[in-house]
């Protein structure tokens, strides 16, 4: 979903910008907090991973393609604001390196794959680890769950933005049902990939996805609980 | 917790990201991506300008000095892609991590 130059006018391009430039500036005090031991040697590694799945097209129906956005996959592997500076890095090499996504598009991205994906994709993750059993094995179906919410999510914020600074005259509804409907389908992309990524991280060092913490910590607790009691 | 070392699940994130990125994308779907076929489908696509960096020798995934063999200029560009992408993640990482303010010394003991 790499939007180029041209497709949002200069205001609209100037407000995403500075959004993002906003959403980065938080993430850079934010994400030393996350940046511990366990999750810093990842942080530059999961960004490698998400800009060479974003190479692997996949088809989607009807003559469309669609691949990996990574917000949830960041977010829950090395949290959520070192997700967004993971992503966001992603975002300026492909402008500036491959002229994939505008330049003067680059604040869109960086909030519509970005932050909306990071901030949708952990959101649902967190509500579902509420919800799901607390078990390392519902860490990487409540991941893939949150990133095949977070793709559609994007597809409408790229429209909300296209309403206020879209350069053409396209029906709202006509722009919405479309994005929409194919983001839906790219969006079980984004969760299989996902839930398989983060799914083997955890079968191997379950301690180095961010968002098993909660788990792990609970089962810990249990563990102790159970000696002491014995 | 198995004994896997954190270096080894490390180079295997890397290993697997130069294969997808160098090898596989070869075989990625080349029709156009989601926003791309609704600005097709829906008359905007034409609204799209000429890219700044369209002169960069990786424009499009490609190394303009590879001119003959599409696998390997593809290939070439996203080894190329991952490691940047790394060096730049890491750079910043251990600059974050290497210059803590007794400011975040406080919010790390409210926390």
């Amino acid at each position: 979903m790499h939007v180029p130059d041209g497709f949002l006018d200069a205001p609209t391009s100037i407000a995403t910008g500075v959004v993002a430039v906003a959403a980065v500036g938080v993430s850079l005090r934010k994400a030393r907090a996350e940046l511990d031991d366990r999750t810093a040697p990842l942080a530059g590694l999961v960004a490698a991973f998400v800009f060479a799945t974003q190479m692997l097209n996949f088809p989607v129906a009807g003559g469309t393609s669609g691949h990996l956005m990574g917000g949830a996959i960041a977010a829950v592997l090395v949290g959520p604001w070192t997700g967004v500076l993971a992503t966001s890095v992603v975002f300026i090499v492909q402008a500036l390196l491959f002229a994939d996504g505008g330049i003067t598009a680059l604040g869109t991205n960086i909030v519509l794959m970005g932050v909306t994906t990071v901030a949708v994709g952990w959101g649902v993750f967190r509500a579902l680890q509420a919800v799901l059993p607390k078990t390392t094995a519902m860490v990487p179906v409540a991941a893939g769950l949150g990133a095949f919410v977070s793709v559609p999510v994007a597809s409408l914020v790229f429209v909300s933005l296209y309403a206020v600074g879209g350069t053409a005259d396209v029906p709202l509804g006509t722009l919405t049902g479309a994005m929409v409907g194919v983001h839906v389908l790219i969006g079980i992309g984004e969760g299989v990939i996902t839930f398989l990524a983060v799914g083997s991280v955890i079968a191997v060092r379950p301690d180095l996805v961010h968002g098993a913490r909660p788990v792990l910590a609970a089962r810990e607790l249990e563990v102790r609980t159970a000696g002491a009691g014995a | 917790m198995k004994n896997v070392s954190t270096r080894a699940v490390a180079v295997g994130i890397l290993l697997v990201s130069l294969v997808l990125a160098g090898v596989v994308s070869f075989y990625a779907a080349s029709t156009p991506d989601g926003l791309t076929k609704v600005s097709e489908d829906h008359g905007f696509a034409d609204t799209e300008t000429d890219h700044g960096a369209a002169d960069s020798p990786f424009a499009g995934y490609g190394a303009s000095f590879v001119d003959d063999d599409d696998r390997l200029s593809g290939g070439f560009a996203g080894v190329v892609g991952v490691l940047v992408v790394l060096a730049a993640g890491t750079g910043l990482t251990l600059a974050l991590r290497r210059r803590p303010t007794p400011d975040d010394a406080r919010e790390t003991q409210d926390a």
